[in-house]
């Protein structure tokens, strides 16, 4: 089992957003989180990422044989765990090239490897960029600052290919892109896939699912996982609308 | 003896070994205004948040003797590429012609005291202590009215002087507490371009208070880079005045890096006399402990079509106090005027405090400026997001402060400069315990 998350309560202040969830995650797996807005898809992704401004007020989480939950956020990204923002941060004056070989090297310390030398990193660098359709005048840009949404995203998912994670969760990575961000977006996430890693994506959309071809379907709503399926659910989510999942809960 | 007394006397002996030509008449003038106004209180508007006047309960000794210090004295201190750069040093106030060196063909070296009587006598007269007329209190007078050791600096007409003038202030506090008042003139005639870095170094325990005053007069066609890096120990305090006029078209960039130190209060003047001529001036400060840091800026837009850009950022920690105080004139003729002004502030702990403060006086019609300031605290988001990709929460909070400093810090194009300031920078941040 790569993700186990037991009865997981979580929320902000007084506020109760996540009402116990239950997910498992094995090595290999596609999982795809859908859900009307507000639900606390975003919420859990947070919580499972390490974001201090959520109380956890019950449950546990389990990565990877580890309390995910007693880790700090960049012991988190270090175990493999990367989260693709749902609204990447800007950070004005530090470059993306700085900043990932920042990351990089920082995950292998933790490891206890050495860190990259920068022909190799330089190397691997092209590689990804390459693959995410970016140039390096990009990633010399501050990080974020000033990029479209789609730049935003691509980015992401270049970190995410240069610290390849166990488990990847896209929030919504999807949102806001043309069919072709969409599509490098998608292939950038297959690249990662094999048997050891995972991926949980958060989306509204078909589209990404017809690429990335999940295994599993859950329908988060008012901070409960209210339905599991195969892919299939996802068309008919895309079809009917989230009405008739809001239904069928509100009718128990 | 008490200070007052002691500086009366400093200044009678000054003025009966050293009249100095037509320097003694404002020397004269200069030590009135002293005795009129004296050291600024809080009661000064324009010293409201930065007190100095406790500092002068000390028993400093002004330096009339300097040969205490030896070169071996001064090379720790060296800043990088030393050995490419024009020197100039100044021992307790004065300048010390021995550590010194000029390397560049095209600039000119002498006592202010010189200067005013041989064939520089018109320019001394006409720029000398023309920054009294844009500060009004009893500490720039104490500077001129002590005036001993101070220089003129020559750019003869269309040299670019290619090494950069590195121009160190050295306090000797081994024995006593010094008072230093490094006084200059510099003078950049048409058509040249000069860079300066400066820095401020006390030896000894004793403690320092530099008083310092520097006139630069900037003409046609002429380009000047002014990196200034106050980095010097928490018991070495200073006022600063840098006084620019810009007589012709002309570009000037000025850079202020403040890393350490008591009480530090900058005065940077802009007076823009001469239509396109731009100013750039910029500040980053980073200060900790008790450390106080006071920037006070004017630009002074005389005449039509002069371009002036402020960025100033900040970090403050502990119980660091930082103050900007951003002025900007724009006079009656002062038509098609563009300027802009911007102070950034990151406190790092909640006993830190910043007091900022743009004043626009603006008396033309047709002009554009605009000012912005804030005040905030780390950015916490963006610190969630580097951490979340594994960089943990120490190196995270250092790259989100170099990156806040990044904007400046690419302002000091003398490569070695920016380096070293970078590095600087760098140490403080990991040794940083947020
Ligand atoms: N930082 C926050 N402060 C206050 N309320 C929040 C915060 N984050 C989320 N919420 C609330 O929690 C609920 C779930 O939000 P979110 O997890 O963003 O949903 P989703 O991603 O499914 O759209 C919403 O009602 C939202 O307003
Ligand atoms: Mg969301």
């Amino acid at each position: 089992m790569l993700l186990r998350i037991h009865n997981l309560q979580a929320g902000i202040e007084e506020k109760e957003i996540l009402k116990g969830i239950n997910l498992e995650i094995q090595p290999g797996e596609v999982h795809a989180i859908m859900g009307p807005n507000g639900s606390g898809k975003s919420t859990l992704a947070s919580v499972l990422a390490g974001r201090q401004d959520y109380n956890v007020t019950g449950g546990s989480v389990t990565f990877n044989g580890k309390d995910l939950l007693e880790l700090s956020p960049e012991a988190r990204a270090a175990e493999g765990l990367f989260l693709s923002f749902q609204y990447p941060v800007e950070i004005p004056g530090l470059s993306t090239t700085n900043f990932i070989k920042t990351a990089v090297n920082e995950v292998r310390k933790y490891r206890g490897e050495e860190p990259l030398d920068a022909v190799a990193f330089l190397k691997m660098m092209k590689e990804k960029m390459a693959l995410m359709e970016m140039d390096q005048a990009m990633l010399s840009r501050s990080l974020n600052e000033g990029f479209s949404g789609g730049e935003k995203k691509r980015n992401e998912i270049f970190q995410m290919a240069m610290l390849q994670p166990k488990l990847a969760i896209l929030d919504e990575t999807d949102s806001g892109l043309d069919i072709d961000a969409i599509r490098i977006v998608a292939n950038g996430v297959n690249k990662l896939r094999s048997k050891d890693n995972a991926v949980l994506v958060i989306t509204h959309y078909q589209r990404l699912l017809d690429y990335l071809v999940p295994d599993v379907i859950h329908v988060l709503y008012n901070g409960r996982i209210v339905k599991t399926g195969t892919k299939e659910l996802a068309l008919e989510l895309e079809e009917k609308g989230y009405d008739f999942i809001k239904n069928e809960v509100n009718s128990l | 003896m008490n200070q007052t007394d002691y500086l009366k006397a400093r200044f009678e002996q000054l003025q009966q070994e050293e009249p100095g030509g037509n320097l003694a008449a404002v020397r004269s003038k200069a030590f009135s205004a002293f005795e009129r106004m004296g050291i600024p209180t809080v009661r000064n508007e324009e010293w409201k948040y930065t007190r100095i006047s406790g500092l002068f309960n000390k028993e400093y000794t002004l330096a009339a003797d300097i040969a205490a210090l030896s070169s071996n004295d001064l090379t720790t201190y060296q800043l990088p590429a030393h050995e490419e750069a024009n020197v100039l040093v100044f021992v307790n106030g004065i300048f010390a012609e021995q550590h010194s060196v000029i390397r560049s063909a095209g600039i000119s070296i002498q006592l202010l005291e010189l200067a005013a009587k041989n064939e520089y006598a018109p320019i001394v007269a006409a720029h000398f202590d023309h920054s009294s007329s844009y500060v009004n209190d009893g500490i720039n007078a104490l500077n001129t009215a002590l005036l001993h050791g101070g220089i003129f600096v020559h750019v003869a007409k269309n040299k670019v002087i290619e090494h950069p003038v590195y121009i160190y202030h050295i306090s000797d506090a081994r024995n006593t507490p010094v008072l230093a008042q490094p006084r200059s003139l510099v003078y950049l005639s048409e058509n040249t371009q000069l860079q300066l870095a400066e820095t401020y170094i006390t030896i000894g325990g004793s403690g320092s208070f530099t008083n310092q005053v520097m006139e630069v007069v900037v003409e046609k066609d002429a380009q000047l880079s002014y990196y200034k890096i106050q980095n010097d120990s928490a018991d070495a305090s200073q006022v600063n005045t840098t006084h620019i006029r810009q007589t012709g078209t002309s570009v000037v960039n000025v850079v202020t890096i403040s890393l350490n130190g008591g009480i530090v209060r900058n005065n940077l003047h802009a007076v823009m006399e001469a239509s396109h001529a731009e100013a750039h001036l910029y500040g980053l400060y980073f200060q900790q402990g008790n450390s106080h840091i006071d920037n006070h800026t004017v630009v002074d837009n005389v005449v039509p079509h002069c371009q002036s850009n402020e960025l100033y950022k900040g970090i403050l920690d502990n119980n660091a106090t930082g103050v900007f105080n951003g002025k900007i004139f724009v006079r009656k003729d002062a038509q098609k005027t563009n300027a802009f002004q911007s102070n950034k502030n990151v406190l790092l702990s909640d006993a830190a405090s910043v007091n900022t403060k743009p004043q626009l006086e603006i008396y033309a019609d047709d002009v554009k400026c605009s000012h912005g300031c804030t005040v905030g605290s780390l950015d916490e988001e963006g610190l969630f997001y580097l951490q979340s990709r594994g960089i943990p929460y120490k190196a995270a909070i250092a790259l989100l402060l170099q990156g806040f400093a990044m904007d400046i810090l690419e302002k000091i194009r003398l490569e070695p400069i920016r380096a070293y300031v970078t590095e600087l920078i760098a140490q403080r941040l990991t040794a940083e315990s947020i």
